[in-house]
């Protein structure tokens, strides 16, 4: 049997998901802590291009408000928060990871096909939705993970979860961006106020310890 | 009868922002007033739910008898935690103490909001959102003492919970995906649709969408082996917070799979999603069982036997006797009595012997002598003792597991559980009843440190024993109402 040839949207939705994917990447390896936020503020800028393209192709005009405050919020305010508490802090550089830069990209590698395969054999054909950027946008949230897993400080802990968040964005806007605009905002907000308590956890985290480091982080136990 | 949903999730919030702006002595008497109201609310919402089947106001909010059986522990514990809390803050002078007041005050009157409105909104987008700001607002509580151990436990949370209500939403996601088969591509997560469509969504997207849920929401549920952030904040938070996370922030989110567990049940049948719940229960119960034997702080320990309980509520899901799922639902309400009051006690003993540690904590009976008896039946209560309501809500549950094909669960369950008990009542008990050396008897002096904290403790035992000795008539019928409308299979 042909597949038919995928429409635009489908087309776009996959070329915006596969680039979440590779920014996710990037941020895993990224050894500067400023690299990896900036690294997110380009997802979010993806992110927010997906927001508008669902918005123009399904006809759906509260999307661009969607749209236009998550650029403000993702794109600006968090990286400029994130970026303003490393410019206290001494060191800029990555925590050490466990591993190195290879191992944690063939990892990374192995959780993301796993991720895409475990979806696609779960056959959720739709005519309407893009099955494959649900995959991938699955694969990004395993990557993440990963990130906040091999990664030992608090910035790339916090950015791995916003990233995280991207990734569920992305399923988000291409299967259930027909859920009422009130419920995506409350999403969004909710967004706000988990960065602002992660911004205020690190840097009383950064003001008890002097570092960014989540080392110290290891006495209760049992 | 919308007019008293309306009031019940205004009076929190309206409550949290007076007491932004109130001094102290009135952000304590605004809090108490508020807890009594919710919880008379509550009360009231009982009658109407189970006469009605369900009550509504705007598309938003709705209310059936599973919600009111989860708001109603959640209402009193608002109310006793209000009272203890007005006890147990010792604030210096001047503006540290105020701005923690404040912080204090509006925070725990926001935190029992969300708890109150999760389950009252209709349909499970909005739930993840209100569960998600139960997680910012008690994250910050945890951390709200500023020591290391705080911060680290604060931390943990954050980000444990936050990175399992990302997989949560993932879930929400996938549920929808799996109705636009039914619904279309634009349709909102409303229960009543969810459940009049669901035997006709995929089985394959609707199984993605229950593990994910059960893992994303089992986080905060404490289901092993995603507990990992729980004895550390209940540990570290203040006291009231532990009260309020253990007591009622669990059952919530148990609520939340509960809601996942019932669309399932009617697009899958029965076998997976009780044997997903039985797997992660049978995980949690075991788990904990094994940390109670070893554990020596006071307040970790009431953390583990959390996880227990949840383990507990999630085996009790996997039998198919309806006698099982009321003692579930009956449970989620007793251990929200028996684990705040416990806390309450370990708060009085905290503040007392100024240390968590059981090894160092002697001759509290004799220090204590209202406040560590009751620590005691609380403790007692917590590992199934009768007259208190957590014994009848087991025995339900084992007696259901029984008449269970699967009637091994139910061998193993008791058999775990008097593991726990042992664990449980062991060393708390001794603490308790040993004598008190002199020397703690001169420096610490006999005496409750403060009656506030007695009186939750006896509100919280009294609630027990109601529901031990005679479960109220009005009560029972919703019981039995929530239970129905989780059975209902294809």
């Amino acid at each position: 049997m042909a597949h038919p040839a995928p429409s635009t949207f489908t087309g776009a939705a996959d070329v915006i998901a596969v680039l979440v994917l590779l920014s996710e990447f990037a941020m895993l390896r990224a050894p500067l802590l400023r690299s990896q936020v900036r690294l997110y503020a380009f997802q979010s800028l993806v992110v927010t291009v997906l927001a508008i393209v669902v918005a123009a192709t399904r006809h759906i005009d509260e999307l661009y408000v969607l749209a236009a405050v998550s650029f403000v919020l993702k794109v600006v305010v968090v990286p400029r928060i994130v970026l303003r508490l490393l410019s206290r802090a001494e060191v800029s550089l990555a925590g050490s990871s466990a591993y190195g830069v290879a191992t944690m990209t063939l990892i990374a590698i192995a959780v993301s096909i796993f991720g895409f395969f475990s979806i696609g054999a779960l056959h959720l054909h739709s005519t309407a939705l893009p099955s494959t950027a649900l995959a991938i946008s699955v694969a990004v949230v395993l990557v993440s993970f990963v990130l906040i897993i091999l990664r030992s400080d608090v910035v790339s802990q916090a950015v791995g979860f916003f990233s995280l968040e991207n990734g569920v964005s992305v399923a988000s806007l291409v299967v259930a961006s027909g859920l009422p605009l009130i419920v995506d905002v409350a999403f969004l907000f909710d967004l706000l106020v988990a960065v602002v308590v992660f911004g205020v956890l690190m840097r009383v985290h950064q003001g008890r310890t002097n570092t960014l480091s989540t080392d110290p982080l290891d006495q209760l136990k049992g | 009868m919308n007019a008293v949903l309306i009031a019940i999730v205004v009076v929190p919030i309206a409550v949290t922002i007076l007491t932004w702006w109130t001094p102290l002595h009135l952000s304590r008497a605004l809090t108490i007033a508020s807890g009594i109201a919710t919880f008379v609310l509550a009360l009231t919402l009982v009658p109407a739910a189970t006469s009605h089947g369900f009550l509504a106001a705007g598309p938003a909010l709705r209310a059936d008898a599973l919600s009111i059986v989860f708001v109603v522990p959640t209402a009193f514990l608002y109310l006793t935690t209000a009272i203890f809390a007005a006890g147990y803050l010792h604030l210096p002078e001047g503006t540290a103490g105020r701005r923690y007041a404040r912080r204090f005050y509006a925070g725990l009157n926001l935190f029992c909001w969300a708890m109150v409105v999760a389950p009252l909104v209709n349909g499970l987008a909005l739930l993840w959102v209100a569960i998600e700001v139960t997680t910012v607002v008690s994250a910050l509580l945890v951390a709200i003492d500023d020591t290391d151990g705080a911060t680290e436990a604060a931390w943990k949370y954050v980000l444990i919970a936050s990175l399992g209500l990302g997989i949560a939403l993932l879930a929400t996601i996938v549920m929808y995906y799996a109705g636009t088969k039914v619904f279309g591509s634009s349709y909102n997560l409303s229960y009543p649709a969810l459940l009049a469509g669901a035997h006709r969504f995929p089985p394959d997207a609707v199984r993605l969408a229950d593990i994910l849920a059960v893992i994303g929401f089992g986080t905060k549920m404490g289901l092993v082996p995603v507990h990992t952030w729980l004895p550390d904040a209940h540990s570290e938070a203040p006291t009231p917070i532990s009260a309020l996370l253990s007591g009622a922030l669990l059952a919530t989110s148990f609520y939340a799979i509960l809601r996942f567990f019932q669309v399932s049940m009617r697009a899958l049948g029965p076998t997976f999603p009780r044997n997903v719940l039985l797997a992660f229960g049978l995980a949690s119960l075991l788990l904990a069982a094994l940390y109670l034997l070893s554990q020596r702080d006071l307040k970790r320990l009431l953390a583990y036997s959390s996880v227990e309980h949840m383990g507990i509520l999630a085996i009790g899901m996997s039998f198919s006797a309806p006698l099982a799922i009321v003692g579930v639902l009956l449970h989620v309400i007793a251990h929200g009595a028996a684990k705040g009051t416990a806390f309450f006690g370990a708060g009085s003993v905290v503040r007392k012997f100024l240390t968590k540690d059981l090894l160092r904590i002697r001759g509290g009976i004799a220090l204590l002598p209202w406040s560590g008896t009751m620590l005691v039946l609380a403790v007692l209560a917590l590992s199934g003792m009768p007259p208190f309501g957590i014994f009848r809500s087991e025995f339900l549950i084992v007696s259901g597991g029984l008449s269970d094909p699967h009637d091994a669960v139910a061998a193993i369950l008791v058999v775990l559980v008097t593991l726990a008990f042992f664990g449980l009542s062991w060393f708390t008990t001794e603490t308790m009843v040993t004598p008190a050396p002199p020397r703690l008897v001169a420096t610490l002096g006999r005496g409750e440190t403060s009656w506030f904290i007695v009186v939750a403790m006896v509100l919280g035992l009294a609630g027990l024993v109601v529901l031990g000795v005679h479960v109220p008539g009005q009560l029972s019928v919703l019981l039995h109402h929530a239970a129905t409308e989780l059975e209902v299979t294809r």
